[in-house]
């Protein structure tokens, strides 16, 4: 698959309704389990109403694959995504020191750090996200040909939970946001 | 058992000591969890000296309980619930958000809180560690500041002890506001800003006992089920159905400002002395356009997100944060106080929200004083130089202000409707319970019975055994999926019943795919919960300390529901006492109860209750 026709899931954080479905689905399809902890997917609620749904952006230059120490990481040739081989991953957490959103986690019973797969392509929370009409995650297509068909800068959305919530609860909430954080 | 994690969590914050408590499959079959297991519990354990409890006294126990479709079935809640300091009998009060959720991560299916804290404290739940902590730094803060300051020390915990873990969502956290820390019987149990358990006023019993906060993370998945591929399709099926309410999802319960008022003439309207009003200004396209900055906002499962957040940007109000707010805060705190703007009644519901008071209780005494005051039974002088007019929003804040504190007149109102109501009777010499729209100590949801119009009926609140609460309603037929009975299945549940509404059947079919009970309508209705429904009635009839009830008496309706509406399509519509009286007779001889409203002997036997019938034998018949 060419780099264009892969797919990105977009992150529209104020139309988030915080319903955590995306969390459901996720954990159901990957553990069989309803299990929030496990998602790879999380929804923050650092401030009420600037809920943050938390996943991989997949950096151009994957820092976390760079820092593994047992190269217990890839990348999909296929969809792009960072793929976790949980036999050699460790749990030693170097990978989320080493993304700039501090996006992956390590498995709440397991030891291996677990980070979106993007499903194989056809990723579950934005199934459901899309299915509620809340449109907060979507997929794209991560260049379009015909228009300026550069690679965006996708790995700027890799940021903190804190980091995302400082900007949102001004956008929602102006200058009483600034007491809010 | 399926659907739960078998374990309960005992806290006794006198002795600090924790412990976990099991029950058996036989008595979670009959109780289910919520409300049902609640009133169970607090039956076997405080049952045989209830009337001499204090609700706000140590011996009261706090019980926050999940139950098995919790975060299964779309839309979680978590039932609070104890001896109520507002009826003295038993209510079931819930409340959404990830708290139920985090619980059962955690591995307990409820909390079991008893004694009293020795200072100001906190609960911190990590999985199987409890931890009682020091909260004096919090007390005396309000909402938005209480949860700031947990949400960022419980994340700091959470870091501290697990440092690869990697980000640490924020656990979930139970709060009182100022006004449950002062016993105002009107405080409620709050989540997130805006999430309160607000019938009951458990938040005064957290206060009677220095309990600030639960917060709670819990990191396993949640329990296993019977039948996982069912819970999925099943899952799908009723979200599927919420997805489709287009209208329901669009404006939320937000649109009723207008609509009871203008449409069904049975929104309280000063204080419950007209009941309509077409203030189009109040109008939720008002809303929308001035205020909404989030349009659709619910919480953990929720295929429907029917909450708005809105703040005011423009104004004396600006900045005020609070949902749309609901239907029921929105009239209490709009036309009940004749507030008729979007920017006024959403500063209003923020501040009661901060302040940790029921909007319905709270709104409803803030009514009372309205009319007292309208009336020139309080003056100025009362009030502290408060001029308590119709429509204005900055004298009834203070007011709420006052009362959250119980400071002057506060401190009467903070009593809730009723008991403040008998207080200013004997104060004053002048006749004050008639203004009092409430119901055994509750204050009545804001749905009237006079038009004829509403889902409400005469028999509504004056036989439920939550009293004022319109979430619980008595109901003819009492086998149908309006009655008190059908609502005891998703309190005890426990879940949101907004998303019960599109595939009722579904509710049967989710009990079965989680637990493997197959529980069928007929023993429902005829048994389970009826013999809840009996309990509860029990607790209530037995009271006290402070009030009693007598069914007789207080099986009735607010004085004001006799009087003839003055206003708008149905002026001159009121209940009928003698329909009132026959509908009565039905609904006892449909709930078992006997010509005075005490359950009979043989139902209680029939329902494995003789204990509860030598008690009501010895003390209320
Ligand atoms: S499914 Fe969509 S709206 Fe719901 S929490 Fe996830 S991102 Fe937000
Ligand atoms: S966002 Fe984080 S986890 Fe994803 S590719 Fe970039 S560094 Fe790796
Ligand atoms: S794309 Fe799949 S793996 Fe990634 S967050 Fe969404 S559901 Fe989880």
């Amino acid at each position: 698959m060419t780099t264009q026709k892969r797919i990105w899931i977009v992150r529209d954080y104020l139309r988030c309704s915080g319903c955590r479905k995306c969390e459901i689905a996720c954990s159901l399809f990957h553990e069989n389990k309803i299990w929030p902890e496990a998602s790879r997917i999380r929804v923050f609620m650092l401030v009420p109403g600037a809920e943050v749904p938390h996943l991989c952006t997949q950096c151009e230059d994957y820092p976390c694959v760079e820092s593994c120490p047992v190269e217990a990481m890839s990348v999909s040739t296929d969809t792009g995504a960072v793929l976790v081989d949980k036999e050699k991953c460790t749990g030693c957490s170097l990978c989320i020191n080493a993304c700039p959103g501090r996006i992956p986690h390590i498995h709440p019973t397991e030891k291996y750090a677990v980070i979106c797969d993007l499903c194989g392509g056809k990723p579950k929370c934005v199934k459901v996200c899309q299915k509620g009409k809340w449109d907060a995650l979507r997929t794209i297509l991560k260049a379009d040909e015909q228009w300026a068909g550069h690679d965006r800068a996708y790995e700027l959305y890799a940021l903190t939970p804190e980091e995302i919530t400082r900007d949102l609860v001004i956008n929602l909430y102006g200058e009483a946001g600034e007491e809010l954080i | 058992m399926q659907g739960y994690t078998g374990k309960f969590l005992e806290v006794d914050l006198s002795t600090e000591n924790t412990k976990n408590v099991t029950f058996d499959e036989s008595v979670l079959r009959k109780y289910i969890g919520g409300r049902g297991l609640a009133t169970k519990i607090l039956w076997d354990r405080l049952g045989h000296q209830w009337e001499t409890v204090d609700p706000l006294g140590p011996e009261n126990i706090l019980l926050v309980l999940t139950g098995p479709l919790t975060g299964f079935f779309p839309g979680g809640r978590i039932c609070v619930s104890g001896k109520s300091p507002q009826s003295n009998g038993v209510i079931g009060s819930t409340v959404a958000g990830e708290f139920p959720i985090e619980l059962k991560c955690a591995g307990y299916d409820g909390l079991i809180i008893t004694g009293k804290a020795a200072k100001p404290s906190y609960l911190f739940i990590m999985d199987a560690q409890t931890e009682i902590r020091d909260a004096s730094h919090v007390w005396g803060k309000n909402g938005k500041q209480t949860l700031k300051m947990l949400t960022e020390e419980g994340r700091e915990s959470l870091q501290k002890r697990f440092p690869n873990y990697g980000e640490w969502k924020e656990p979930s956290i139970l709060y009182i506001g100022p006004a449950g820390e002062n016993k105002v019987r009107m405080a409620a149990v709050m989540a997130k800003w805006t999430h309160a358990a607000g019938y009951g006023g458990y938040g005064a019993v957290m206060g009677s006992k220095n309990l600030k906060a639960l917060v709670v993370k819990g990191t396993g998945p949640l329990p296993e089920v019977e039948d996982i591929e069912q819970v999925k399709t099943l899952i799908d099926k009723v979200s599927e159905e919420c997805y489709g309410a287009d209208a329901f999802r669009r404006w939320g319960t937000s649109a009723a400002g207008y609509e009871v008022g203008a449409k069904d003439s049975s929104e309280p309207v000063r204080n419950w002395q007209e009941e309509w009003h077409n203030q189009q200004s109040f109008g939720v396209n008002r809303f929308e356009q001035r205020v909404w900055i989030k349009r659709h906002w619910g919480d953990f499962g929720c295929p429907i997100t029917c909450m708005k957040i809105a703040m005011p940007k423009v104004g004396p109000f600006k900045g005020a944060i609070g949902d749309n707010p609901d239907y029921e805060l929105q009239a209490y705190l709009g036309p009940n106080l004749g507030v008729f703007t979007p920017e006024e009644s959403v500063y209003l519901s923020s501040l009661i929200d901060d302040l940790g008071l029921c909007g319905i209780q709270g709104g409803n005494v803030l009514g009372l004083a309205g009319e007292l005051y309208q009336r020139g039974i309080l003056t100025k002088e009362d009030l502290d130089g408060i001029e308590l007019e119709w429509g204005n929003t900055e004298a009834f804040a203070a007011l709420a202000e006052k009362i959250a504190v119980r400071e002057g007149i506060g401190d009467i109102l903070a009593e809730g409707s009723y008991r403040a109501a008998l207080k200013i009777e004997e104060m004053k010499g002048k006749n004050v319970v008639q203004y009092a729209v409430q119901e055994k100590g509750v204050a009545l949801g804001a749905h009237g019975i006079r038009s004829g119009k509403d889902y409400t009926t005469d028999i509504s609140y004056a036989c439920s055994v939550q009293a004022g609460d319109h979430t619980s309603v008595a109901y003819m037929p009492i086998d149908h999926g309006d009655s008190e009975l059908a609502v005891i299945l998703h309190d005890s549940g426990v879940y949101c019943w907004f998303t019960t509404f599109a595939l009722e059947e579904a509710e049967w079919d989710f009990l079965k795919a989680v637990t493997g009970w197959k529980i069928e309508p007929e023993e429902w209705y005829k048994t389970t919960a009826l013999r809840i429904l009996q309990l509860q009635r029990a607790l209530l009839l037995l009271g006290g300390p402070d009030l009693k009830w007598n069914p007789r008496v207080h099986d009735d309706n607010p004085p004001r529901f006799y009087e003839p509406l003055p206003s708008g399509p149905y002026a001159g519509k009121k209940v009928d006492r003698a329909k009132f009286e026959e509908s009565k007779k039905e609904y006892y001889e449909a709930a078992g109860w006997d010509e005075n409203g005490i359950p009979k002997s043989e139902v209680l036997e029939r329902l494995e209750l003789e204990d509860v019938d030598r008690a009501l034998k010895e003390k209320v018949r």
